[in-house]
């Protein structure tokens, strides 16, 4: 049961691919103008590992180590095509809002790394709870920083909801500032560099802070590259 | 030695293949089954927009009665690359009809002279040359300054609703700052120049070409010819 656990707190929190592990940069700098466009390709992006992991897995015996990166880089690349053309199909707003990062899932590297260090070295159930911690750890990172980016560039928060969820959803857009006259920084690109320096600090603080009561020495303050 | 590095060779070959076969099976099953939902949404998401700037539900009547084959997706010509419009490849006009008569066309018009990279406008023209409304397809305008010509920011694109050649003299087509008739948010201004000035010129060659716009390649009426013995067939 422990090793579920371990994989869970793993994703979200100890080797966050957002925050610690600084995977997947493209899209959580591009993306996260607002909360809505963040968490919408986090989830496609979590589906996306999940998948992957989950379709690996169960074949890693029978891929040779040769070529087991251009295999790889297959299935996720069909995958990815699978669920565009899904979302395309059954959720045409939602592809329009997300319609060209979709594809880019493929490049994100955090997706072919899980493959590589986990899913080519473990049974199917645990991959697959792997591949959707580590993506569900990217989407609260890429939430995060699209609420922060959102609220200090536009004073809203949700804008955008209704083209996910059909126009009813519009009642939920928060206005949070009135009258905001918007911060365009943080929506602009530099914006993203510094909310994201902002919230691995604020990672690395609460780490520190956790270290120090327990009296452990040296915390580790190195982003883990080992992968 | 040779022959069991052959042999390996061989079979991790023969593995990637069956890899790339499998993934391919999977994507054309899945293109096969998506592809009539993605073209319907497509063309709904199209007929949607097309409604806003052109309400009247008379031009998407979807009835093959012989009088009424008025859907405005089924009476499209191909326009010419023409400096007017902007645009460097053919693209579409959508005309709408009532009883055989052309009433309204959907332009596309690309402005050139946005901030960042093109201006896409589908602009709806009546016949009598007035603008029953304008959207914006496609921009790259900075988010948050110059966006707000999108309908999804601000109204500021209706203002052009029932606007026209004749009712605005050609140097009142200018932003208020240049002399003109027409708002302008303070901090971005070029991106709603380059609008005004891609409205007038598409209204200009709507002028000029009137007859190419709304001409009738008589192959509509063979279309119904032809649906009309269908009919009579299937009666029989």
């Amino acid at each position: 049961m422990s090793i579920y656990k371990d994989i869970t707190i793993n994703g979200l929190w100890k080797q966050n691919p957002g925050v610690v592990q600084l995977l997947g940069l493209c899209p959580t700098l591009a993306v996260t103008t607002t909360a809505v466009n963040g968490l919408s390709l986090g989830l496609a992006t979590a589906l996306v590992m999940a998948a992957s992991n989950g379709s690996v897995s169960p074949v890693r015996r029978f891929i040779p180590n040769e070529i087991r990166v251009p295999v790889f880089i297959l299935v996720i690349a069909a995958l990815v095509t699978v669920i565009d053309l899904s979302i395309n199909a059954f959720a045409h707003p939602l592809h329009k809002v997300l319609g060209i990062f979709i594809p880019l899932i493929v490049v994100n590297c955090i997706v072919l790394a899980r493959v590589e260090s986990f899913a080519a070295k473990n049974a199917p159930v645990p991959s697959i709870l792997d591949g959707f911690m580590m993506g569900l750890g990217l989407t609260l990172v890429l939430g995060l920083l699209g609420a922060m980016r959102e609220i200090i560039g536009k004073g809203s928060l949700f804008s955008g909801l209704d083209l996910v969820f059909g126009p009813a959803a519009k009642q939920f857009v928060l206005t949070i500032i009135p009258d905001y006259h918007g911060f365009l920084l943080a929506v602009l690109p530099p914006g993203a560099f510094l909310g994201l320096g902002i919230l691995i600090a604020a990672r690395n603080w609460i780490e520190i802070r956790k270290a120090a009561k327990t009296n452990v020495p040296t915390p580790q303050l190195e982003p883990a590259l080992s992968h | 030695m040779t022959d069991t590095l052959i042999k390996h060779a061989i079979k991790t070959a023969g593995t990637m293949l069956v890899f790339a076969l499998v993934g391919t099976a999977l994507l054309a099953y899945v293109f096969e089954v998506t592809r009539t939902p993605i073209e319907n949404s497509e063309a709904e998401a199209r007929i949607a927009l097309f409604k806003q700037i052109l309400p009247d539900e008379a031009y998407y009547n979807d009835d093959d009665d012989e009088a009424h084959d008025n859907h405005l997706l089924k009476n499209i010509i191909e326009i010419a690359p023409n400096p007017l419009l902007g645009n460097k490849t053919p693209t579409k006009a959508y005309r709408a009809k009532r009883h055989h008569k052309y009433e309204a066309v959907i332009l596309e018009a690309i402005a050139h002279d946005g901030y960042s990279g093109d201006i896409k406008l589908l602009i709806a023209i009546r016949a009598d040359g007035s603008i029953s409304g304008v959207r914006v397809l496609a921009h790259k305008e900075t988010p948050g300054l110059g966006d707000y010509i999108d309908i999804t920011h601000s109204n500021w694109i209706n203002q052009f609703n029932n606007e026209s050649l004749a009712k605005t003299p050609a140097q009142q087509w200018q932003v208020k700052k240049d002399g003109g008739q027409f708002d302008y948010m303070a901090g971005a201004t070029i991106t709603p120049r380059a609008v005004v000035k891609a409205i007038f010129k598409a209204l200009q060659y709507f002028e000029e070409n009137k007859q190419v716009v709304f001409f009738d390649e008589g192959a509509d009426k063979k279309e119904i010819k032809q649906k009309a013995k269908e009919k009579k067939k299937h009666k029989d």
